[in-house]
């Protein structure tokens, strides 16, 4: 400790304004990270279309269909050529005036249930969608058991008033007094 | 006491088991919904001969086989020798999907590699590839005579899925 004493005495100064000066320039930086979303969305995804209902629609069924290349995307978000083509299956199918949902039955027709983000309540999707509520439930069970039998053992007095008794004449007088 | 260690046990081995079973499952691979469904309707025109077309009704009372394929897919090389090999043989017509490609470039493809395709229609835009589907080029589907799809091949075909699972559906439903 003695013997590295000078090092920490002047680093702490030096390593501050290093520290601050790389966080500077590290700013423009974080800052255009952040937004490179927001700039990717803007470019691609969003129709440039003259009706903002039908633009609106668009957008919100792209968000909820998965794209199928990039499996952990939604179309919306995806620059797979697949996903371009099906944004632009949307947006014709909405100037065709087919309803929000005959476009996701199209879709779902073709590519099975795996492209709805939101899987449907099926009888094969009941333990997905029950699964949660059922560990919340069995959690709940377990945690009433454990609390009943530990308030069961808290309760139960350690011993009655005749065995107290027979230790306070087993101990002799003093023992009987200690525990009044 | 034995009855409380038997519990997390059993939880941890069925847990292990369902892991175990994700290991080999490939999450790429989405079964198709048209399983079992009538191939959707199409009529495109041929490669070599734009002005003929062709549709699954030309098809209709034999079993065959729809390749989707295009000159800028990589793993379509890698399934390619097995298919001209396939079309050699001339078990079953093969029909190629030239999918989301230039015809130029398409042709041009087949004179490089070989050509093991009855025929192949251009589907230009790729909306009989969304009609069908398609997410992954190359696929590869069986129709069977009622024109139905009985299989799909996500990604190349191998040896192994043509051994043991296309051509064995074949036969039999040329039997049928």
């Amino acid at each position: 400790m003695s013997a590295r004493g000078p090092l920490p005495d002047t680093r702490p100064t030096g390593g501050d304004a290093a520290r601050v000066g790389a966080l500077v320039r590290i700013v423009p930086l974080l800052v255009a990270l952040a937004l490179s979303p927001i700039a990717l969305l803007a470019a691609d995804a969003v129709p440039t279309e003259k009706d903002p209902v039908a633009s609106a629609r668009a957008v919100a069924l792209s968000e909820k269909l998965r794209c199928l290349v990039c499996q952990n995307q939604t179309i919306l978000e995806s620059n797979a050529e697949l996903a371009q083509d099906l944004r632009k299956q949307i947006r014709e199918q909405i100037a065709a005036g087919k309803s929000d949902k005959e476009i996701v039955d199209y879709m779902v027709a073709r590519y099975g249930d795996f492209v709805l983000y939101q899987p449907p309540v099926k009888s094969t999707t009941l333990l997905l969608w029950a699964g949660p509520a059922l560990l919340v439930g069995i959690g709940f069970l377990v945690l009433a058991r454990t609390v009943r039998l530990r308030r069961a053992r808290s309760e139960e007095p350690a011993l009655s008033a005749e065995e107290r008794e027979r230790v306070a004449r087993l101990l002799g007088g003093d023992a009987a007094k200690d525990t009044q | 006491m034995t009855k409380k260690l038997l519990i997390p046990l059993v939880v941890f081995v069925a847990l292990v088991g369902f892991l175990f079973v994700g290991l080999f499952r490939d999450p790429r691979e989405v079964p198709s919904p048209l399983i079992g469904r009538p191939a959707p309707e199409f009529t495109l025109a041929q490669l070599q001969n734009p002005a003929k077309t062709l549709g699954p009704t030309d098809l209709k009372g034999q079993v065959w086989l729809l390749n989707v394929w295009a000159s800028w897919c990589v793993s379509c090389r890698e399934e390619h020798p097995l298919l001209v090999e396939l079309g050699r043989e001339k078990i079953v017509p093969i029909v190629g999907l030239n999918y989301k490609d230039e015809p130029a470039a398409g042709l041009k493809w087949l004179a490089q590699n070989g050509d093991p395709y009855n025929v192949s229609v251009v589907d230009r835009d790729g909306r009989v590839g969304i009609d069908w589907g398609v997410y992954g080029v190359p696929e590869t589907f069986v129709v069977d005579k009622t024109g139905a799809i009985r299989y799909k091949q996500i990604g190349p075909i191998t040896v192994e899925a043509l051994q043991t699972k296309i051509l064995p559906l074949v036969r039999e439903l040329q039997k049928s």
